[in-house]
């Protein structure tokens, strides 16, 4: 990667600099990792694609809670590959990050040490085999509306991720749906398990787009580098519309009353999130916030002796070899 | 033996089959978001797949011998531990990584090995769940016996916990090398592998690695059996209670 120290630069050139950018941002022209970019820019991704990463991560917990409990052993065969494609998206995403001159291990580090975040519904706990599908039609489907806008993301290496994770993702959520489905068709019980796991993560997922347009810090600037590509409350809009057929379609209740369709603006209008509760979870009161931090510390920790071991034979091999 | 016998009798051989897959592919899946990195983490999801799938192959082909409305789902989530028929060495606890990787590479090397006999079963059932799973194993042995390799080679921790694994599982390769009547049997009809005629061909590779490794597999001055007679290490009843919960606790649904 070819450094530009931003600050031996004047102050005209590096005006020249900005304007160039934009320009090539205008012209939808991707940004590659060789290429110069404002530090903001590049910051902004950072923190962006580190949290996207992250998420896929941790958001493996929740689910990978139930695949040993898995009703059936279709349902465990698909859930463990679900779980599986998680954890490639991960990878992939760290490897983004990478491309910004930053490291696996330090991204980790900021994990654990609480200053790079993950998506907030995944700190919500997974109660019931529902809970299964829930995740599986809302989060991944609010996460496909997400993704499918990045895919034309400005950064590159971003871009190009998200075209391979959406691939993956429409699996995903029809899994979900068909969990619910199978439920929604089975006995009292069954039915009620369904309703309640919509019932607790039909409105995070609606906070999983973030905050409203208004209220977001970041929101404006991401706009014009074409990081974003449509605002938080446009691709909340989006996930509502899509998921209020298929809810009717299998007899679920979405639990929001003022959820009513809109002639005039062709779209269905919904009830305010609840942000004190958002707040409240993002600030450390969800049921798993420490546990979903200190389970991914555990498992890193109790590794860094084979991680250390592969180290070691990599590096005896070598010298072998040199002798 | 009557031609019924005879499939009820490769109904039990499939299931033992299908249990051994099933009870090490629940033990591979809970490294789930517990792995060393997350490369490791799709690997060994990766390799629990495979049992998985095994699983249900072996099952389904025993429930379709069995009749009387069984399938897969009903073998695997509504019977109890004394019906289990897995070897023991299945069951164990995870352990650590080594732990893990160890058990692997011992039953990996087993597989390729019974597999590849089983390929010539006359029961084309059989025959070509094995065909299909040879290959697997043949992709899991390369992971794992490079990983003994790794960890034999690796830090002093690494050695020692490699070793500490061995010795704690020296003791369960023993059963998977006793025949009993059944299996005799279906031997003679060309149906099942002479699993006692592996031996040799097994302690011989697991030798070879171990010696590259650095490390022994002790010889079994103990020898702990009773997998395919159903006589379990207490392992086995909280994995079962852990698999079956759903369909135990919400009987006669669909899912
Ligand atoms: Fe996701
Ligand atoms: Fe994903
Ligand atoms: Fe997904």
């Amino acid at each position: 990667m070819i450094q530009f120290d931003s600050k031996e630069l004047s102050s005209s050139e590096l005006e020249g600099l900005n304007a160039h950018f934009q320009e090539r941002i205008d012209a939808e022209e991707k940004i590659e990792p060789k290429d110069w970019m404002p530090e903001k820019y590049r910051k902004n991704l950072i923190r962006q694609i580190s949290q996207h990463a992250h998420s896929e991560v941790i958001g493996m917990q929740p689910e990978g809670n139930w695949i040993t409990r898995a009703p059936t052993l279709h349902r465990k065969a698909v859930l463990l590959a679900k779980v599986q494609d998680e954890a490639g998206h991960g990878l992939y995403l760290y490897s983004s990050a990478e491309t910004m001159g930053i490291t696996r291990e330090e991204l980790i580090e900021s994990l654990h040490d609480g200053s790079a975040k993950y998506a907030q519904i995944f700190n919500y706990p997974t109660l019931s085999w529902a809970d299964m599908g829930a995740l599986g039609w809302l989060v991944d489907g609010a996460a496909i509306v997400n993704q499918v806008s990045l895919q034309r993301t400005s950064y590159g290496p971003y871009a190009r991720s998200m075209v391979r994770i959406c691939k993956e993702e429409s699996f995903h959520q029809r899994q979900g749906y068909h969990i619910l489905m199978t439920l929604m068709e089975g006995s009292a019980e069954q039915k009620a398990m369904a309703q309640d796991a919509v019932n607790r993560f039909w409105w995070p997922s609606l906070m999983m787009f973030g905050p409203h347009d208004a209220a977001s810090a970041h929101s404006a600037q991401s706009m014009k580098w074409k990081v974003k590509r449509q605002t938080n409350d446009e691709l909340r809009q989006k996930f509502v519309d899509q998921s209020v057929e298929q809810a009717k379609a299998i007899g679920l209740t979405l639990p929001d009353p003022d959820l009513v369709w809109n002639e005039e603006r062709g779209h269905f209008d919904f009830g305010e999130i609840d942000w004190a509760e958002f707040d409240r979870v993002v600030s450390g009161s969800g049921h798993c916030n420490r546990e979903r931090v200190a389970h991914h510390r555990r498992a890193h920790d109790e590794g860094s002796w084979v991680r250390d071991a592969i180290c070691a034979y990599e590096e005896k091999k070598r010298s072998r070899e040199v002798a | 033996m009557k031609e019924r016998d005879i499939d009820q009798t490769i109904s039990v051989y499939a299931l033992r089959l299908g249990d051994d897959a099933l009870i090490l592919g629940h033990r591979l899946s809970e490294w789930c978001s517990n792995g060393p990195f997350l490369e490791e983490d799709i690997a060994l999801t990766n390799v629990a797949l495979d049992y998985v799938g095994r699983a249900r192959n072996f099952l389904n082909y025993a429930a379709q011998l069995r009749g009387n409305g069984s399938t897969e789902d009903s073998l695997a989530y509504q019977r109890d531990c004394r019906d289990f028929t897995n070897f023991l060495m299945h069951e164990l606890p995870r352990g650590d990584f080594a732990f893990t990787l160890a058990r692997q590479y011992l039953l990996d090397e087993y597989e390729a090995l019974f597999l590849a006999e089983l390929l010539k079963s006359k029961d084309s059932d059989l025959a070509g769940i094995a065909a299909k799973s040879a290959k697997e194993t043949s992709y899991h042995l390369r992971r794992s016996r490079e990983w003994m390799l790794r960890l034999g080679g690796g830090t002093d921790e690494s050695h020692r916990r490699l070793q500490l694994a061995l010795d704690e599982l020296t003791g369960y390769t023993t059963e998977l090398f006793e025949m009993d009547d059944l299996e005799r049997d279906l031997c003679e009809i060309g149906v099942a592998v002479d699993r006692s005629a592996l031996f040799d061909r097994w302690f011989s590779a697991v030798s070879k690695t171990f010696a590259e490794a650095n490390v022994t597999l002790p010889p079994a001055s103990w020898a702990v059996k009773g997998g395919r007679i159903g006589f379990h290490t207490e392992h086995l009843g909280h994995l079962l209670a852990e698999l079956q919960y759903v369909q135990r606790a919400y009987p006669g649904c669909r899912w």
